[in-house]
């Protein structure tokens, strides 16, 4: 195992990095939750550390892009950025304080984290222009939400931080222009209230490209190249702020890579992370021991493929049946999925065996050869190890005829594959067309939400995905979740332990 | 002089051989695109310029290392017209040598154009191609307007105005600022000044007041001009509401059914009142209705709906978008793409501006004696050239400027 390491996060200055260990830090080194990334982190970082921040990060920004691929509103994209930053990225305010139980160390650790995380996603994220784009809107988005739940001390001190290049307009030429002003002040009630923002806020001079939005929108006055920004629109150069920034900076980082693929334990990471990016998905499933009663049988199996498994596992599964084969991706796939589904090993060797009669794997040759892989596949075998079930973004970058159907299949086939599967759990023509969209704005994980929807319309509703508005990130989550919302549990399982890394095709890497 | 005329055939790839070889104003236009009368700088020597030749052939990516070199291309391929695009990263012609993705626009003078078939659904003059002096009107209109908003809204102050040959006009603008905006600045400019809504529908097309009830202040600030623009042009010379299609589209924009109903049983009793009087009825009847405010707010963005600027949008949005250069001959009406004083727009005839025939019979006329440089001075092209040469001395002065004062806040 790797002890400790300086990344090289910021290659244009090599040199902080040799002064870098400052791992004594000041309570002032965050003085507020609300980070413009300027100087990369000058801590000590596990590797480990640097990988599971950047995942946890990973996990909100896909979520961010789901919810603009699905056309949310503001408030219901915040909400749930809101919710899941609560579980994965957690930033507490300034103001949340003994009472709560967050003391300064743990506000400290969280936003090193926040710090941390974002750093690593640059590295993966800087190389090509789409994803530089992506990650700049969704890291964007994801200050916005920030900056809007912090403090207005919170917000004050982010502006003392920096120079954001902005002049407050004096009360002589506020007054002067006093009916070019006031015509910007705009969503008032009532003449009295407008009265009021005006005798109460400021204005701000910015030059006028730094608030295009504003501009294209007429929202500000403009005078010479400056534009008035009253103070409630002030925000708007924040966030433009924010994103020049960023692209400035990961602009840099891209020229800077060459240099770093010299640290080649980092590279299969930041391999990982952007092709989780570009899938848009990033999984939040995790395999949890049950008990006999959740276990699932080998005779089961059918029944339950055709109520809730994804169209990705339904796909193996029928092609199972009518072949009684499956090359080896299908099979590897369908075996750590079902292991997944609590089938436990005398059951899969069961199920494996049943499914092949009638085909060409004789019995001998099943127990020869097919038997071992079984076993090997439940880390019964070889290495032993405990291999996890595939995750979307697994299936999204693996093999064309057994991974992810939505992405793989073409328009016309895909289609008919829906229909056969799902036309008895009500999916009608009527669907394919919004579902064929998704697929072709790449978004194949909205996709398969909208078909769990549609399949559970008596569960869920449109938006809701598989319930909170989660998206599919795993197939086992779609099917225990589809098993859930039958049996009427309430609420979905909630997962902690963290198996090993998966080694199979040596995703995740593993380090000695 | 109309038989001396037949002779020349203004059309022809000889004329316009000779337009280029002997009237075309090289040296302006290059010191205008280099912004230096010096050495060739990357303003010039990365910049692209597209030929248009015949049999719809069109060349792309053409780069020239000098003036000399430019005038002997252009010599060479006799286009029927060249369009001028921005300064890249790599000399355009050696594009195919660039690294993918590392072939980029860089710096482009900001453009706007405007086209009279973006008004076909008001003018009553003359359609599609056509163009007479009544419906110069809608042009000069804009270039006020646009003269006031980017010069006291942005701050610009090299502005050239070019008529394009036929039925429009372009602007281009060499503030240093102006030429590095990004793709996106330039969008958010165009958003600014967009005021009537694209389309040939008909229908209310201004939406400019948001939330509040008042014009935004940079719309304010011409909507006293444009009412008179409005009383003259599309009351009197255009009487645009003199039919019943024109008056019915305006009764469409009025946001109150039983003011439409009385003015329309008026109208149809009186078809053939004037556009004037029939604006008259809406005033006096807006008067004294309880709705007073809102009707006032739906005459000014009627008055805006006829008479604000109506851009192109997607020529100012892109830098790499190619514009046809200044003094490029019209293929149609062979006329020259002249500059255009904004303070005399009112007064511009398209039907004055010389045409290649024209010039060439000039230069016979002028006789041989004089030198062969600057021979675009014997001629009635020579009050444009210099326009050209005095907007182009006051980017180079302006520069100069800037230069001074960053050396002098250095000492
Ligand atoms: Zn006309």
């Amino acid at each position: 195992m790797f002890k400790s390491s300086h990344l090289p996060l910021e290659h244009a200055d090599k040199k902080s990095w040799a002064s870098g260990g400052a791992s004594s830090s000041s309570p002032m080194e965050y003085p507020t939750p609300l980070n413009f990334y300027e100087k990369p982190p000058m801590f000590d970082v596990k590797l480990e550390q640097f990988e599971q921040s950047a995942l946890d990060r990973l996990r909100i920004l896909a979520e961010i892009e789901s919810c603009s691929a699905r056309g949310r509103p503001w408030d219901e994209t915040k909400r749930i950025v809101s919710t899941l930053c609560q579980k994965h990225l957690r930033l507490s305010s300034n103001t949340a304080g003994g009472d709560l139980g967050i003391m300064d160390t743990q506000k400290e650790d969280e936003r090193r984290k926040d710090h941390l995380s974002h750093f690593v996603l640059r590295l993966a994220f800087c190389r090509t222009e789409d994803l530089r784009q992506r990650f700049i809107t969704a890291e964007s988005t994801l200050f916005r939400c920030r900056f809007e739940e912090a403090t207005p001390a919170e917000r004050t001190l982010l502006y003392e931080s920096r120079d954001f290049k902005w002049v407050k307009v004096d009360d002589v030429e506020k007054k002067s222009l006093e009916a070019n002003l006031r015509a910007t002040l705009t969503g008032f009630k009532n003449i009295a209230e407008q009265n009021d923002a005006w005798d109460r806020d400021a204005f701000y001079k910015v030059q006028w490209s730094q608030v295009p939005q504003l501009v294209e929108h007429r929202r500000v006055f403009l005078k010479k190249g400056w534009a008035y920004v009253p103070a409630r629109q002030q925000s708007a150069i924040v966030f433009r702020e924010f994103e020049v920034h960023l692209r400035q900076a990961l602009n840099m980082t891209n020229r800077a890579m060459p240099q770093m693929d010299e640290d080649t334990r980092l590279t299969p990471i930041i391999d990982h992370l952007s092709q989780g990016f570009l899938a848009g998905v990033a999984s939040d499933w995790q395999y949890e021991e049950g008990d006999d009663t959740t276990k699932l049988r080998a005779e089961q199996v059918d029944e339950y493929a055709k109520k809730h498994w994804p169209l990705c596992m339904r796909s193996i599964h029928d092609q199972l049946k009518k072949d009684h084969h499956v090359k080896h991706y299908g099979r590897l796939y369908y075996t750590l999925f079902l292991k997944g589904m609590k089938l436990d090993i005398n059951e899969a060797i069961a199920f494996w065996k049943k499914s092949f009669q009638g085909g060409k794997v004789t019995e001998d040759k099943f127990n020869k050869e097919y038997r071992y892989n079984i076993r090997h596949t439940y880390g019964q075998e070889g290495k032993r190890a405990n291999y996890q079930a595939k995750t979307c973004v697994a299936l999204l970058t693996g093999d064309a005829e057994y991974g992810c159907p939505y992405r793989f299949l073409a328009p016309e086939s895909l289609q008919t594959r829906l229909q056969i599967s799902y036309a008895d759990q009500g999916l009608q023509s009527s669907d394919i067309h919004e579902i064929l969209n998704n697929k072709k704005g790449s978004h194949f994980n909205i996709a398969c939400t909208r078909v769990f929807e549609i399949t559970h319309a008596k569960y869920v509703k449109k938006g809701e995905g598989l319930g909170q508005s989660e998206t599919v990130t795993h197939p086992n989550l779609y099917a225990e979740r589809s098993i859930e919302f039958e049996t009427k549990k309430e609420g979905p399982t909630k997962v902690t332990s963290k198996q090993e890394d998966d080694d199979l095709e040596g995703i995740i890497m593993q380090v000695d | 002089m109309a038989s001396d005329a037949m002779d020349i055939d203004g059309s022809s790839p000889e004329a316009l051989r000779a337009f280029y070889n002997r009237l075309y104003p090289f040296p302006s236009i290059y010191k205008w695109l280099n912004q230096n009368d010096q050495a060739p700088s990357r303003l010039f020597t990365h910049r692209e310029f597209a030929f248009t030749l015949p049999g719809d052939i069109y060349l792309r990516y053409q780069s020239f290392k000098d003036e000399k070199e430019f005038k002997a291309q252009v010599l060479r391929h006799v286009p029927t017209r060249f369009e001028i695009g921005p300064q890249y990263t790599f000399r355009p012609r050696d594009k195919k040598t660039a690294k993918p993705g590392t072939f980029n626009p860089l710096a482009r003078e900001l453009v706007f154009d405007i086209d009279m078939t973006d008004y076909d659904p008001i003018r009553t003059c003359c359609t599609d191609a056509g163009i007479c002096k009544r419906c110069w009107g809608f042009i000069a209109a804009a270039v006020h307007v646009l003269e006031d908003s980017i010069r006291d809204q942005y701050g610009y102050e090299h502005l050239l105005w070019v008529y394009s040959g036929r039925r429009g006009i372009h602007l281009w603008i060499s503030d240093w600022g102006a030429m590095e905006l990004s793709d996106e600045l330039r969008k958010a400019i165009v958003g600014w000044l967009t005021v009537v809504l694209p389309g040939k529908d008909s229908g209310k097309k201004v939406n400019v007041r948001s939330h509040s009830k008042s014009l935004p202040p940079s719309i304010g600030a011409v909507i006293g001009h444009l009412a008179e623009v409005f009383d003259e042009l599309i009351l009197e010379t255009q009487d645009v509401f003199a039919s019943t299609e024109g008056y019915e589209a305006l009764l469409a924009l009025i946001p109150d059914a039983a003011l439409v109903h009385t003015l329309r049983s008026k109208w149809v009793a009186d078809p053939s009142r004037p556009s004037t009087d029939k604006w008259q009825d809406l005033r006096q009847l807006v008067k004294n209705h309880k709705q007073k405010a809102l009707l006032k707010s739906a005459m000014e963005d009627i008055v805006l709906q006829y008479t604000y600027p109506r851009l192109d949008a997607e020529v100012s949005k892109h830098r790499n978008h190619l514009l046809k250069a200044p003094f490029c001959v019209h293929p149609k009406t062979n006329r020259i793409c002249v500059p255009v004083d904004p303070k005399t727009v009112d007064d511009f005839d398209p039907d004055e501006v010389p045409t290649v025939g024209q010039l060439l019979l000039e230069l016979n006329n002028a006789g041989k004696d004089s030198a062969a440089e600057d021979e675009w001075k014997k001629t009635s092209l020579a009050p444009y050239v210099e326009m050209l040469e005095a907007h182009t001395a006051a980017i180079i002065e302006s520069k100069r400027a800037i230069k001074q004062e960053k050396n002098g806040m250095s000492w």
